[in-house]
């Protein structure tokens, strides 16, 4: 019933570091099921958000596979790429990285401007992704203006707002108090349950990996918790 | 509309900054506009010379006059309609300061010559009666309050002794570029006086202006008049009026090149510091455009943004600048006096000032744009603020 | 206690495109200052060394140049049997009865005209210019259609150079030789035989007369008998002064226009620098709530910026100047409005002009760092170390 949804073979991937050559994964395969809310945890240097990047199409591989929802996206031009994260993958940033300028519901707006939508489809949309995430008295109001769970509810409702396949959260609750923190991550709970969407989310606090369905483990670039690979759950 | 709205709030983000920088080229458009006008105005005599007038001198130089006898046997070439003649004064008007241009001239013939120097009828009628009379152009009048009726005093320096003139008329110009800082009286009160005092010197023209039928024979009829005067006593060189007064250009072509040169440097001031603003204000928002690329945005529309926002002040500062440009140039005007008769801002320089404006934008947008448009989303992202 | 110098110096170094466009744009600007400067100073030193202390020259009352003036015979032979005047070895007076006229010449490469000064010397025309000397050629031959020719005509106008010929006044004149005039208003001009220019031209008089004091101290006194003499109707100035009023409306207008110029252009770079510190003040604002917090007072602080500011203006001052020197290797020949001719003069820098222009680049540097160094002495501790 469930496929999968990310399929990794084999992928290897260093970064150049003051001249010196550091890999940070190497011959790394890993299985993404349909459906899933996976957390992956690790030292800091352990590769998490490395991973995270490649699934998410905002960094290349230096070798290896990458499918996602059966297409191998190592395969697609920067541009052809781009247009793919646009319809494929949401977004959710540890510092919201919303646009100071704009306002909330302007924010959230943003990758509609990326369809063929008229004006008023993309306000709908907007309205019902607010309604979503339990803002729309505060649409009107910039980021300055919002606390931090609210920002992040907003980069929240921004990330599901094109309706895509895979939303990737690097450490969405790092900057936040326990209670606000608690609260994202049981919208995030309702959006996997209730709206089926597949959640990768990159963390290193204990209490969000408890809100996961699948907790993974990475150290030096090397899944670490004896799980086979293609193992479904 | 969207992405003009960021662009815009955008550009209000640092408002001290933002406000510092359209200041600056605030400043630096009035500045290139004035200089570009102060260039236009030097070539503002060649600019309104008339095409069927032509200028004969003496062909050593301008110090040298010419008898005026020649007056008759120029009026004999073909194609000629009319001639006339002046000299130069050189008068002093209470103190070296006042300088303004001073012609003896045959009255009648070199009005007829300038149809742009509009006089009253009776006003010309005044003039021509009057042998100690003048007529001056309606700018000098206003600098220095001559009116009908005043008595004007000069100290001659070629020609010494103290003249008395009576203002008979004041000429307006039919157009803008018109000189209307004149000051004209009668040649036949110079020579009179000459004849009495230094007899030598009387009978004696500076240059003698002489009208054609058509502009195309000008080359032509030039040569004749000075074919006529070779191996005479005083041989002329004859040129049209654009050309004569290109050649006063020319003697001081270091100045206006230099002039030149500076009004370009103050585009390049300008440029940097918009170069650095720009620069500043992209790195701040890397992790900004990092976002957008994560989200699908392609580098085009990022550099759109930053390209927005340069232009967007760019040109607010321009418009502010342009603005200024004319009162700005006519308190200059003022000032200068008679330095530069016509001193007008012209379409060309409101152009070059809107181009230089875009320029700068332009081209201070480049490297940040540049850099957003390829930095890896990655590297982009880690940025914070 | 005192915040270390490298920490302003390294600070500027951390940000080099951003230091390298705010020193670059007061370069720019102390490039146009300094080089009015030089224009200025090189105009005046040329006309400054043209002419000597104690020589006078004497011209028709209220006649400005010597184009314009006319003195004739009678009245030459007054001023030559003046007591004041100084006698050579050979027992002439030291007079030059002298003939200045304008004549259009064609420039070398452009080919377009300007006026150039010929003067028709006296026998001991030489002797009262010793800072004349033949450098190509000789000098001409008296009663003859020879002529010499100042360097910068010579370089710059067709038929002037050694061994040429320029014909006017219906006769050619050969250039015999080329003279250097140490860089003063005669390098401009063309020299002959007085008396055969006179005739060429028919002027039956002369422009003016030159005369070397025996006395430098006896000028007033001989200034005062000519000019009240009922005799004549002339005025006499010291050559040195004589030639630099010809220049006054030039000077002026080169001053007062350059001076303009840099004040505004100043305007824009100044600002340059204040958006500058700003920026540098607001991203360290973390870093000087720590320095505040070790214990540096709120006055190390603001020193701090100044000393960056002044520093950044240094630099652009050099550079700058840098360029400017450059100007030196150029040569401005343009007319001049009160004579009417041609006239070469160099950009000359000297110490003062150096001073003048770090002067106004640390003055920009000044006035563009206040604002912001205050800002950054005036942060509250603890609001600046909170910010991230």
């Amino acid at each position: 019933m469930t496929g999968k949804i990310v399929e990794i073979r084999h992928i290897a991937k260093s970064y150049r570091r003051g001249g010196q050559i550091v890999p940070v994964l190497s011959d790394l395969s890993f299985d993404i099921p349909e459906g899933e809310f996976v957390a992956l945890m690790g030292p800091s240097g352990s590769g998490k958000s490395t991973l995270l990047n490649l699934i998410a199409g905002i960094d290349k591989p230096d070798s290896g596979e990458l499918r996602v929802a059966g297409l191998d996206i190592t395969t697609l031009s920067e541009a052809d790429l781009a247009d793919w994260r646009a319809t494929h993958i949401g977004f959710i940033f540890q510092f919201y990285n919303l646009m100071p300028v704009l306002t909330a519901f302007e924010n959230i707006e943003l990758p509609m401007l990326l369809t063929r939508l008229s004006r008023r489809q993309r306000r709908e949309r907007v309205g019902l992704a607010l309604d979503m995430v339990g803002l729309t008295d505060r649409m009107d109001h910039y980021p300055s203006e919002l606390s931090g769970g609210q920002q992040q509810r907003v980069a929240i409702a921004r990330a599901i707002i094109s309706d895509p396949l895979l939303i990737v959260a690097d450490e969405p609750t790092g900057d936040l108090d326990r209670v606000s923190a608690a609260d994202i991550l049981n919208l995030l709970d309702r959006l996997n349950r209730e709206m089926g969407k597949t959640i990768v989310m990159v963390t290193h606090d204990q209490r969000a990996a408890e809100h996961a369905r699948l907790v993974r483990h990475l150290d030096k670039g090397e899944l670490t918790d004896g799980e086979p690979s293609s193992k479904t759950l | 509309m969207y992405f003009a709205k960021l662009v815009l709030r955008n550009t209000l983000r640092h408002k001290l900054r933002t406000g510092l920088t359209v200041l600056g080229l605030f400043v630096a458009i009035l500045a290139f506009g004035l200089l570009r006008t102060v260039v236009e105005a030097w070539f503002a005599g060649a600019e309104s010379a008339s095409t069927t007038r032509l200028i004969t001198r003496n062909s050593i130089s301008l110090v040298f006059s010419l008898p005026i006898a020649y007056q008759d046997r120029i009026r004999q070439i073909g194609g000629v309609t009319r001639v006339s003649h002046a000299n130069w004064f050189g008068g002093i008007y209470v103190s070296e300061k006042n300088f303004f241009p001073q012609f003896a001239v045959d009255a009648k013939s070199y009005l007829d010559l300038y149809p742009e120097y509009l006089i009253p009828p009776e006003q010309l009628k005044a003039f021509l009666l009057d042998r100690k009379g003048c007529t001056v152009g309606r700018k000098l009048a206003d600098i220095h309050g001559f009116k009908i009726g005043d008595v004007v005093q000069l100290r001659g320096t070629i020609f010494p002794g103290t003249w008395e003139f009576v203002v008979r008329a004041v000429y307006d110009g039919a157009e803008a570029a018109t000189d209307t800082s004149q000051f004209l009286f009668h040649w036949d009160y110079l020579n009179e006086t000459l004849k009495q005092t230094v007899p030598r010197r009387a009978n004696t023209v500076g240059v003698y202006v002489v009208g054609i039928e058509q502009s195309n024979q000008a080359a032509e009829i030039g040569r004749e008049i000075d074919r006529t005067f070779r191996n005479s006593l005083a041989e002329t060189l004859t040129e049209t009026e654009k050309a004569f007064q290109l050649g006063f250009v020319a003697m001081t072509e270091a100045i206006v090149i230099a002039i030149e040169v500076v009004s370009f440097l103050v585009i390049f001031i300008i440029m940097a510091v918009m170069a650095n603003t720009m620069a500043m204000t992209a790195r701040e928002r890397l992790a900004e455009y990092a976002t957008m690329k994560a989200l699908g945005f392609g580098p085009i529309r990022v550099v759109s943004l930053i390209l927005g926002e340069s232009l967007v002040i760019a040109l607010a500062g321009a418009t502010a600048g342009v603005l200024a440009t004319f009162p700005v140039a006519e308190w200059f005007a003022a000032k200068m006096g008679t330095l530069f008769p016509v001193f007008n801002v012209s379409q060309q320089t409101v152009t070059m000032q809107i181009v230089a404006a875009v320029t700068v934008g332009a081209v201070a947008a480049l490297l940040p744009s540049y850099r957003a448009a390829t930095v890896r989303i990655v590297d982009g992202l880690r940025n914070i603020g | 206690m005192a915040i270390p110098f490298s920490y302003t110096a390294k600070n500027l170094m951390a940000r080099k495109l951003t230091t390298a466009l705010t020193a670059g744009g007061m370069a720019l600007v102390v490039f146009v200052f300094a080089t009015v400067l030089m224009l200025q100073e090189g105009l005046r030193k040329t006309l400054v060394q043209t002419g000597s202390w104690d020589n006078v020259v004497v011209t028709r009352r209220s006649a400005g140049t010597e184009v314009q003036s006319g003195v004739d015979r009678a009245q030459a032979g007054v001023v030559e049997s003046q007591p004041e005047v100084a006698y050579g070895a050979d027992g002439l007076p030291l007079v030059s009865k002298e003939t200045v006229v304008l004549v259009t010449l064609p420039k070398r490469e452009s080919d377009k005209p300007s006026n150039v000064v010929i003067r028709g010397i006296g026998p001991k025309g030489n002797a009262l210019r010793p800072q004349v000397r033949i450098i190509e050629g000789r000098m001409f031959r008296w009663g003859s259609s020879e002529i010499v020719a100042g360097r910068s005509i010579a370089e710059r106008f067709q038929g002037a150079g050694a061994g040429e010929q320029l014909r006017f006044a219906m006769r050619d004149w050969t250039v015999v030789g080329v003279f250097d005039a140490g860089r003063s208003g005669f390098d401009s001009e063309i020299w002959g035989d007085s008396d055969q220019l006179m005739q060429a031209f028919r002027r039956p008089v002369f422009s003016s007369v030159v005369l070397r004091l025996e006395d430098a101290g006896r000028f007033e006194a001989l200034k005062a008998r000519l000019e009240s003499d009922p005799r004549l109707t002339v005025e006499a100035k010291r050559e040195t002064v004589f030639y630099a009023e010809q220049s006054q409306v030039l000077a002026n207008f080169i001053g007062y226009l350059g001076l303009t110029l840099s004040v505004i252009f100043s305007i824009g770079a100044t600002i340059g620098a204040m958006i500058t510190m700003y920026a540098s003040v607001a991203n360290r604002t973390a870093e000087i709530g720590t320095l505040r917090a070790l214990g540096f007072r709120s006055r190390s602080i603001l020193a701090v910026f100044l000393l960056e500011a002044l520093l950044l203006g240094l630099v652009g001052g050099a550079v700058g100047l840098g360029l400017a020197s450059f100007m030196q290797f150029l040569t401005i020949s343009t007319m001049n409005w009160q004579s009417f001719a041609e006239l070469a003069f160099t950009f000359t820098l000297d110490a003062g002009i150096v001073a003048k222009a770090l002067a106004f680049a640390l003055m920009m540097g000044l006035l563009g760092g206040f604002l912001p160094a205050l800002r950054a002495a005036r942060l509250n501790i603890v609001d600046a170390l909170r910010a991230v």
